[in-house]
């Protein structure tokens, strides 16, 4: 029993555990957001004005990195922060013409140009937020069409999910993207009403969409050049039905003889 | 007859708590090999990828590294707020130094290595500075009321430490933080970083014989320092 009234610290290797353990620290919480900004590698927010109302827009030096409604600026602080694990901070430089633009009616071209941050998500994340952002303005397409095109035609669900937690909205155009039934579907920035009100905007006509949608047409062809494409796609003008024959599946629209269009791409187009 | 558990049968030649020590004690090697080679192969990647985009991926490195060159930089002070403070400067320096490296210099860092070179360095300037502090003709002590108010904010010196063990390791980090330089710096990196003599050659740049014998010395003095201070009643 005397070797236990010892010190642990008095053999060589009790002297070198001891030592070991003084590894074993935590930095502060304040390090990295400190380090961060000192080095002008912090995020940054705007409080811009939406079709939806006031929005906060967050950038990095990497790009455009959150795009949120909240209610009020800490709100959008303590959010940001919950999602990255990182700060954010009011800018107090203007921002750029061309993302006050995008902001303010949402069909504005340009968003292509734009650098987005998107370092925390996965390739299958990013491809699918790129996807969406090629849409045009005035046209939507299914979460299906989407899949397909990144080249894992049976991950919609995944697809839905991804565009669920698009960390820019309005930016990367996810309202443009609907139910593979046709209907318009869910928004993350404000529910189905917001994403309607959006579509508006952009001059597509989400009451058609969902009356075509709720009688199971998918497709609308063009009996002249027999092709068939997306209801909105900019190859057919929606808002004349008359001339256009409805088809509710691909299949039914291949059987009459009809090809998919090249622009809108409801089915692979060879090259 | 009945089937008895090995380890019960009396003539099974070591015991299952004999054995499965071992066996630990071999896992714990490999174990231990395996986690350095990966943590290696991530910091090769970690440099690559800051060769490729610093400004992408430097929020990486301070993640991953705060807390060793924090940890490092509070027993080089001994005080959690100059430790901040040092760490936070490392960090600073590190990317500004990347910021002019040509990127395959980036690639073929060694970053663990490099990082607590700089913190080092800037640890160094302080502590330099803290011990030559200038004195101001006027009379106003600020700078002794500061050093004072940090011993208080300290709590690795505070008295009221509850538990023995605690007590204890704050005793040898003190002890450790009042070692000259020499021995200070080769000892933490060695035993309390867990670094290989030959990294922490490289990382204060002396030969390798040097570095041996310092960090030896260093062992000697801390544990001097420790008789010395339990004989004068101090813990």
């Amino acid at each position: 029993m005397i070797r236990a009234s010892k010190k642990s610290t008095e053999t060589p290797a009790g002297l070198e555990r001891a030592l070991r353990r003084l590894s074993r620290e935590k930095a502060p919480r304040t390090l990295l957001p400190a380090v961060l900004s000192r080095v002008g590698l912090a995020d940054r927010y705007w409080r811009l004005e939406s079709p939806l109302g006031p929005v906060y827009v967050a950038h990095s030096k990497a790009g455009i990195s959150m795009v949120s409604r909240a209610s009020s600026p800490a709100a959008f602080e303590r959010r940001f922060a919950e999602r990255f694990g990182r700060p954010v901070s009011a800018e107090k430089a203007v921002p750029p013409a061309s993302v006050r633009a995008l902001i303010r009616n949402v069909k504005g071209e340009g968003r292509r140009s734009l650098r987005f941050d998107l370092r925390d998500l996965s390739e299958f994340e990013r491809a699918v937020l790129y996807k969406a952002l090629e849409i045009p303005s005035g046209e939507v397409r299914p979460y299906s069409w989407i899949a397909r095109e990144i080249g894992h035609p049976d991950a919609v669900r995944a697809t839905g999910s991804v565009l669920a937690k698009n960390p820019v909205p309005l930016l990367i155009p996810c309202h443009r993207v609907v139910r593979s039934d046709g209907h318009i579907g869910q928004y993350s920035l404000g529910g189905s009403r917001a994403k309607r009100r959006l579509l508006e905007v952009e001059g597509a006509d989400p009451g058609l969409l969902e009356r075509l949608a709720a009688e199971g047409v998918r497709y609308l062809g063009n009996a002249e050049q027999k092709h068939f494409c997306f209801p909105t796609c900019g190859g057919i003008d929606t808002l004349v039905l008359t001339n256009k024959v409805r088809f509710s599946s691909e299949r039914e629209a291949l059987a009459a003889g009809y090809h998919p269009c090249a622009d809108c791409r409801p089915l692979p187009v060879a090259a | 007859m009945t089937i008895t558990p090995c380890s019960r049968t009396p003539n099974a030649p070591k015991s299952y708590a004999t054995r499965s020590r071992e066996l630990r004690l071999v896992i714990s090697g490999a174990q231990q090999r395996a986690m350095q080679n990966a943590e290696a192969s991530a910091d090769a990647a970690l440099a690559a990828s800051l060769a490729e985009d610093l400004d992408g991926n430097f929020e990486s490195v301070v993640r991953r590294f705060q807390d060793r060159l924090f940890t490092f930089s509070l027993r080089l002070t001994a005080s959690r707020e100059d430790a901040e403070e040092v760490a936070q400067d490392a960090f600073v320096r590190a990317y500004r130094a990347l910021k002019t490296y040509p990127a395959e210099r980036v690639r073929a860092m060694a970053l663990r290595a490099w990082l607590y070179q700089v913190t080092l360095n800037v640890a160094r300037n302080r502590l330099r500075k803290k011990r030559h502090p200038t004195v101001s003709l006027d009379g106003d002590d600020a700078g002794g009321a500061r050093a004072a108010r940090q011993a208080h904010d300290d709590p690795s010196v505070r008295p009221d430490a509850r538990f023995e063990v605690k007590r204890e390791r704050a005793d040898i980090a003190t002890l450790v933080a009042q070692l000259p330089d020499r021995y200070r710096s080769p000892l933490i990196l060695r035993y309390v970083e867990g670094l290989k003599l030959e990294e922490v050659a490289a990382i204060l740049k002396q030969p390798l014989g040097t570095t041996k014998s310092n960090v030896h010395r260093a062992i000697n003095a801390l544990r001097e320092a420790m008789t010395e201070s339990r004989r004068a009643g101090v813990r």
